[in-house]
């Protein structure tokens, strides 16, 4: 007997658990099929999760929402030699209303969405991986899963990062090294007293860090901190590419990181409980071929809508919010009785309505931007370099500020390319 | 085979820890159950595929039958979950505490109620006590033949031909049906579960719970009461605390010390 859904959604990460809870409620049959043996089983990511699509799909999500710590004070730091230079910043107003963020295990928030999806009507299946998707005359008509082939108006493909589904189906360039970076994470146990403490924040409030300059070894990324209850998620996001060109270990650039002085002092007297790596997709808008074909939506990582500027990485948001678009498209292509990539063309305007794209195309070239090596070594080089001197005094002789600018500059960074990346660099954040 | 019927097949499974997390209560010096991780009891999962790869050939029904806690459905719904057609759960407090005599007694009544079988298949025996008492027991309850620890069989002209293996060799026997067959351990590969199989157990009503008053079982006749098996005395076996040498320094000097030190043990030659 041939199993038939309203809709398929591969993967019970956050697009996909979206997705199923979003069609469960517009009267979808909906399967929802999850490779790992619960959901979040096998997702990774930064732990910071910005709460603004909750606020519609699950307007009471802050009842049992499984939050570690609600993120209350940010900071950057630049990384130079044994030295860093921190900007922080704390607001009564940072993570107000819709603008919250939350830190976050994924064992706990992933399950916790499927289950919401599953609420209201999705069925979840776990531990079963989708092979194939199911092809009848050029359009997608279901899933194939070992011996059994689903049927489905409309599949949903939340696969993540590699996508093999979406690739198949031509709907994703093959991830060659730029359009991919890697992500590494430690979870580093720390008693929450501790945590609090070290971190100043309260009971329920966490911090957020995101380190440039020489944390990544000269590799272009960045590193992170988030706080949990009880641990911090310490990571790096590093470039594919640098690794293979300069033949780095991806272990030894953590471990680099981690040995760092100022990242020392946050995780002082934890213990690393766990460690992670993850693909990270680099794809930008450009690369991007098409977000929807017949019978079939890409939502998520596997559509590469992720944001990295520098200061703000987001994933999990746009995940959510995309699989949300893709289910207002399925209920457009129901209305028409149409699911062919027409029917489904509505996904593009709804992805816009809820800034998906249009935030994916303000940092467009946030992404070009930060290729730029100078940005890794050189300027926080100069910068901590410059700081250094400011503060240093040996009796030695003081300078003003601008002669020591000058000396620090000089030979290294010649001004008119640097006047040319900080124009670049504004424009593209 | 009654001709114009599927072979009814009933296969007997027990839950039980998983072997590689093992645990024995250091008080009462017996397995801990409750919190360890479980499964299929490895000889029984044979036995379902082996009824499973009967099913792949000719039209069959597997009944899956098991009695314990409530806790044993998710053995169940894996068995359903990889093909079985449906579960009976034998589940009553006062079974508690039976051991191999009243279990196969109370298993035979569940096997007479859900009737019209023709193939019983157990495991050889279950990897948390090893008895191999209740497959056969339930025959003689039954009083119906037996061929154990066999590892393949045919149907021929309606009667059953197995394969039993023996300390020397193998033998082949046949016999009539309705017959009770234990399974050898590792004799096939189970499959895993599939989706829609999956999916039938979340549609749900795959599996029914019957108590001992469902079945008709006599109270009397089962429980720790009437378990004439008595643990008289458990033995652990200690391991040798490890010896937890640590060689620091450089990579180089270190891995020369411990490959002497290996050298000097006797676990490597030079």
């Amino acid at each position: 007997m041939a199993e038939r859904f309203d809709a398929v959604v591969v993967g019970a990460g956050p697009a996909g658990s979206a997705a199923a809870l979003a069609l469960a409620r517009e009267r979808f049959s909906v399967l929802l099929v999850e490779r790992g043996r619960a959901a979040g089983a096998k997702n990774m990511f930064g732990g910071r999760v910005y709460a603004w699509p909750l606020f519609d799909l699950l307007p009471e999500w802050q009842k049992d929402c499984p939050v570690e710590r609600f993120v209350t004070r940010e900071s950057m730091v630049f990384l130079h030699g044994g030295a860093s230079l921190a900007l922080q910043f704390d607001s009564p107003r940072l993570g107000d209303g819709r603008a919250a963020s939350f830190t976050a295990l994924r064992p706990r928030f992933d399950d916790w969405l499927a289950k919401k999806a599953e609420a209201a009507g999705a069925m979840l299946i776990t531990g079963i991986r989708v092979d194939e998707l199911l092809m009848e005359g050029g359009r997608v008509r279901g899933v194939v899963a070992g011996p059994d082939r689903i049927q489905a108006d409309v599949v949903v493909l939340a696969e993540g990062a590699m996508g093999p589904l979406a690739q198949k189906a031509g709907l994703l360039p093959d991830l060659a090294p730029p359009a991919v970076s890697v992500g590494i994470k430690e979870t580093v146990d720390l008693p929450a007293a501790t945590i609090q403490e070290r971190f100043n924040v309260g009971e329920k409030e966490g911090a957020a860090f995101v380190f440039a300059g020489e944390a990544s070894m000269g590799l272009r990324g960045g590193g992170f901190l988030y706080t949990n209850k009880a641990s911090v998620s310490l990571g790096l996001v590093v470039s594919s590419e640098d690794l293979a060109r300069k033949k780095a270990e991806v272990p030894a650039v953590m471990e680099g990181f981690r040995m760092h002085p100022a990242v020392q002092r946050l995780i002082r007297g934890g213990k690393v409980s766990e460690y992670s790596a993850h693909l990270v997709p680099e794809l930008g808008l450009g690369m991007r071929a098409r977000f929807s074909g017949d019978g079939v939506l890409v939502a998520g990582d596997a559509a590469g809508f992720l944001i990295n500027n520098g200061y703000t990485f987001r994933g999990v948001d746009l995940a959510i919010a995309s699989g949300v678009a893709a289910a207002r498209a399925a209920v457009d292509a129901r209305a028409r009785g149409d699911f062919s990539a027409q029917g489904l063309a509505s996904y593009e305007r709804h992805l816009r309505e809820l800034n998906v794209l249009t935030d994916l195309e303000t940092f467009r070239s946030a992404g070009g931007y930060l290729k730029n090596e100078r940005l890794f070594s050189l300027y926080p080089q100069l910068l901590l370099g410059i700081t250094e001197k400011v503060y240093t005094v040996d009796g030695g002789g003081k300078r003003r500020i601008s002669d020591i600018i000058r000396k620090e500059m000089k030979g290294k960074a010649p001004l008119l390319r640097m006047v040319r990346d900080l124009i670049e660099g504004a424009r593209s954040m | 085979m009654p001709p114009g019927r599927p072979l009814r097949i009933l296969v007997c499974i027990k839950q039980v820890p998983k072997a590689q997390d093992l645990q024995v209560d250091p008080k009462t010096q017996t397995l801990k159950r409750v919190g360890v991780p479980s499964e299929i009891n490895p000889p029984d999962a044979n036995a379902l595929e082996f009824a499973l790869r009967m099913k792949d050939r000719m039209p069959a029904e597997i009944v899956v039958l098991s009695m314990g806690p409530t806790s044993f459905d998710e053995s169940l719904e894996r068995a359903v979950a990889m093909g079985a057609d449906r579960a009976v759960l034998l589940t009553d407090r006062i079974l508690g505490g039976s051991d191999t005599v009243p279990t196969a007694h109370a298993l035979s009544e569940t096997i007479r109620k859900i009737g019209g079988y023709d193939l019983i298949l157990c495991g050889e025996e279950t990897t948390d006590a090893s008895t191999g008492h209740v497959g056969p027991g339930i025959a003689g309850h039954l009083d119906i033949p037996q061929i154990t620890y066999i590892s393949d069989m045919e149907i021929v002209d309606g009667r059953v031909r197995a394969r039993r293996t023996a300390e020397d060799g193998s033998e082949w026997w046949e016999t009539a049906m309705p017959c009770l067959l234990t399974v050898n351990f590792g004799c096939n590969r189970p499959r895993e579960p599939t989706l829609s199989g999956k999916i039938r157990v979340k549609r749900g009503g795959v599996i029914v719970h019957w108590s001992c008053a469902d079945v008709g079982i006599d109270p009397n006749k089962v429980g720790l009461k009437n378990s004439p098996t008595i643990v008289a005395k458990v033995d652990t076996v200690h391991l040798p605390p490890r010896a937890r040498k640590m060689f620091t320094g450089e990579p180089r000097e270190a891995v020369a010390q411990l490959l002497h030190a290996l050298v000097e043990d006797g676990v490597i030659r030079p």
